[in-house]
């Protein structure tokens, strides 16, 4: 089918894709899908990626992976409401929950978007095949909210670019393929002028990667170290220096991670990540149960709190991609969607930690399960950090969405040379 | 609030420019005085643009402009908070909807008739005095006479019970719940006025001392009105959430309007991040509350399983939020948004009365908890 072939209508593919799935696809031993949000060692971390790869090939070669990605790069050219349609049918079944979070948004989106046709046609189709896996090069340990502030440097060599910086708090580099890396090529400009984007290969002899452990004994967090690695000029994603023009739209996609893009596969319509891990408000029934509150009535109302917050928090997402969709609201609208995932992942996450009790912060072998429930709580705040803090999300919301008056900079106008910067941490 | 066909944007725009002609606000804070909150022409003239019939079956004489009624009541409702306005549309329609669903054929040509033209008002008695103030919970006494029935018993707050010249009952019979309808005035019933918070909205406490019903006055079948009564519980809530909405809009755009225009330390209000972020999370409720009622309403209209989940969900959220959004906007307005001069409090009423009745927030939670529970049980 060509994309200016008559395209095939939303029920039509529904039903091959419920038959295909019915019929290929291995079904999800929770019921709800692939997504495990226990702490894996590294060979199961590994093992997991590898089904992951698996999974994807499988959509692939069944012809379903890639659903909006134009056929030329090997997808199928079709419109978010066949995506969306696939995600209702795939409810159920295992899927490949980490191709999607960074790899096919916002990595593969940019790519689509900036990348040049041979680009485009060199690095798609791995991804809808499962054979590459994608990280977001943004943050650097001077600092993640200010994404134009990105310190590493290229310098140009003839026809290949010389990086040199560092790179911080990306989840699963160590086993990752590709970077897409935002990177500083001009420090005489103003800081949203110098900036540039690579395509960059993650194990190559420049390259170190150091492993972060987080607080809840996660070494998924790694730091990259780039010295002296050559980039090939033809890996440089949009123009030299308009690497801000890619990064605000790179942002963007960021934000879809929430609710909204058109790229992702998954049962809810977004990836697990953005959802509560402690497997939805029906889970928080056996735990009350287990804890012998479920006739309490505030254990009643935490629970119907959190089922509340679900059903209103699809209800937006919908309601805001169909806005944006339509024109009703621009892009900006998708920090909303952003915003709420943050918050209200927070406020899941004190729901299960105050139904659980004591037994979250002490337990026992047999308790382990409600154990679980203080660990993420420790880590509560990750669904406002990571993809951009929710503070972020509030600024765009007031100054894109509602046009206040935009914060005060000092570094618009001046070389970013010349601006105040944060110290690596640990100097003094 | 939610995507709408050109016939929908018609009924709102129409039912708007009516309100913003017949009901500005200094009108409103008029109304405060007088008995009803609302004046007979106004209503009247409401039921003609439709406000009465939406959510009444064709059949009996209803119609709405959409194939989806209680999506187009919302729009009204929307515009009724949008505008701090008058009037038992929440009370009228509930009953409407009951009449033209459930109603003897005697009961449609007479009551229905008369409030579908706008001529009469009713309400609906649910809620109770303690020790039946629980969301739902019915005391109230249907027994059995050798002519029909007598209701002992009391409710309380009635929205519209004294202006009323029909109210639907929901009361309990040996065998289950019951509906009745009752013309007033009665006789062994008693009708205390209410004071209340919001200006315009009258509320009564209804007490029964063996009041005699002839067996006609039953809406639907005796001891069977359980299912009904959800129903119109959701419909009800829906108009409530609708109502929240138009209101929370209201406050929110009028406050962004101040904060944009409020100096203080030489800048605008809405140039500091402490505010503008304050506005982001208000941003975020009023889409949110747009995007539940949608499907709340919408699940009512395509008689969804989930319908229940939806509207309960929304209540919870928006009788949360939707006060915390009035409350913030009256504190970035600094102390002339607790002033009676400055219109925030008609709307702060608007949505602190909503969010109290016909089942509170946490009320509502616990609700969701019960079908969770159900589906739990069920699997
Ligand atoms: C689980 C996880 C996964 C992640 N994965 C990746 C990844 O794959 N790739 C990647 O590049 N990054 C990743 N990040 C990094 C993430 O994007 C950053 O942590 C985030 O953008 C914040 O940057 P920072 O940590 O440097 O904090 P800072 O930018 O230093 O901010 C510190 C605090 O100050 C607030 N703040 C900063 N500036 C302002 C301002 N102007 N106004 C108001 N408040 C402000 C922030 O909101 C935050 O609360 C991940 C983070 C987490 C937690």
């Amino acid at each position: 089918m060509s994309d200016t072939a008559e395209l095939e209508s939303v029920d039509a593919f529904a039903a091959r894709a419920r038959s295909w799935l019915a019929g290929n696809m291995p079904r999800a031993a929770d019921g709800l899908g692939g997504y495990n949000p226990v702490q894996r060692n590294d060979e199961a971390e590994l093992a997991h990626i590898a089904r992951c790869r698996e999974l994807q090939r499988m959509l692939f070669d069944g012809g379903f992976a890639g659903i909006c990605v134009p056929t030329a790069y090997g997808g199928l050219g079709l419109t978010a409401a066949h995506q969306s349609a696939f995600n209702r049918e795939i409810r159920g079944y295992e899927y490949p929950a980490d191709t999607q979070i960074p790899t096919f948004t916002p990595c593969m989106a940019v790519i689509l978007e900036f990348g040049t046709e041979e680009q485009k046609r060199r690095h798609v189709p791995p991804i809808l095949k499962g054979d590459a896996f994608w990280m977001q090069f943004l943050s650097e340990p001077s600092g993640g909210s200010d994404v134009a502030g990105a310190q590493t440097t290229a310098v140009k060599d003839g026809d290949e670019w010389v990086l040199n910086g560092s790179k911080i708090w990306t989840t699963g580099a160590w086993w990752a393929d590709w970077g897409l890396c935002l990177v500083r090529t001009n420090w005489d400009v103003p800081k949203h002028r110098g900036l540039t984007v690579f395509m960059v290969e993650i194990h190559q002899p420049g390259i170190e990667i150091h492993r972060i452990e987080m607080l809840n004994g996660s070494r998924e967090f790694c730091q990259e170290f780039l010295t002296d690695v050559r980039v090939p000029d033809s890996q440089r994603i949009g123009e030299e220096g308009q690497g801000w023009t890619v990064g605000t739209r790179w942002l963007y996609h960021e934000r879809t991670i929430s609710g909204g893009s058109p790229y992702v596969t998954s049962p809810a319509g977004r990836p697990a990540v953005a959802l509560d891990p402690g497997g939805g408000s029906a889970a928080l029934i056996p735990l009350a149960r287990a804890r012998g509150l479920l006739h309490d009535a505030h254990a009643r109302e935490l629970i119907g709190e959190s089922h509340a917050l679900g059903l209103v928090g699809n209800a937006l997402t919908d309601h805001i991609a169909e806005e944006i969709r339509s024109g009703a609201a621009s892009e900006q609208a998708a920090a909303i969607t952003r915003l709420w995932f943050g918050v209200s992942a927070v406020r899941n996450s004190t729901i299960s930690f105050e139904l659980a009790g004591p037994t979250a912060v002490a337990w026992s072998q047999d308790e382990r399960e409600i154990g679980r429930k203080g660990i993420r709580f420790l880590m509560r705040q990750t669904s406002c950090l990571a993809g951009g803090t929710t503070e972020m999300s509030r600024n765009a919301i007031s100054e894109r969405v509602l046009g206040m008056p935009r914060e005060r900079t000092v570094d618009k106008d001046t070389p970013f040379r010349d601006i105040p910067r944060s110290r690596p941490a640990g100097s003094s | 609030m939610f995507p709408q066909s050109s016939d929908q944007a018609l009924l709102a725009e129409t039912t708007k420019k009516f309100l913003e002609a017949e009901c500005p606000l200094p009108k409103i804070r008029e109304l405060a005085d007088s008995t009803a909150g609302f004046e007979p022409e106004f209503w009247r003239d409401g039921a003609e643009l439709g406000w009465t019939s939406l959510v009444v079956p064709k059949e009996a004489g209803g119609g709405s402009v959409s194939e989806g009624g209680v999506r187009d009541l919302a729009l009204v409702a929307y515009q009724f908070g949008l505008h701090a306005a008058p009037g038992p549309l929440s009370g009228t329609n509930v009953v409407a909807a009951a009449l033209g669903r459930w109603g003897t054929e005697e009961q449609q040509i007479g009551p229905l008739g008369a409030l579908l033209r706008g001529e009469a008002v009713s309400a609906w008695a649910l809620a109770e005095p303690a020790p039946h103030g629980g969301f739902g919970q019915v005391g109230l006494r249907a027994t059995e006479t050798p002519h029909g029935f007598r209701l002992d018993g009391a409710k309380t707050p009635v929205d519209g019970g004294a202006e009323a010249s029909h109210v639907l009952v929901v009361a309990r019979h040996v065998s289950g719940l019951s509906q009745f309808l009752l013309s007033l005035p009665c006789p062994g019933l008693t009708i205390v006025p209410l004071e209340g918070l919001d200006l315009t909205r009258r509320f009564a406490r209804l007490e029964f001392d063996g009041v005699q019903l002839a067996a006609s006055s039953l809406v639907g079948a005796a001891g069977a009105a359980a299912p009904d009564v959800e129903w119109l519980t959701d419909l009800a809530v829906t108009v409530q959430l609708g109502e929240m909405c138009g209101a929370m809009q209201w406050a929110f755009d009028t406050t962004v309007q101040w904060a944009m225009n409020r100096y203080s330390f030489g800048r605008p209000l809405a140039s500091y991040q402490e505010i503008k972020h304050r506005f982001a999370d208000m941003k975020m409720w009023l889409e949110a509350s747009f995007a539940i009622t949608a499907q709340a309403a919408a699940a009512i209209d395509s008689g969804a399983p989930n319908r229940s989940e939806l509207v309960s969900a929304g209540k919870f959220f928006i009788g949360r939020y939707g006060v915390e959004l009035l409350q913030d906007c009256v504190q970035l307005h600094g102390g002339i948004g607790v002033t009676f001069d400055h219109d925030l409090h008609l709307f702060l009423r608007r949505v602190v009365c909503d969010a109290a009745l016909v089942g509170t927030p946490s009320e509502h939670a616990a609700r969701l908890t019960d079908i969770l529970e159900e589906r739990e049980a069920g699997r």
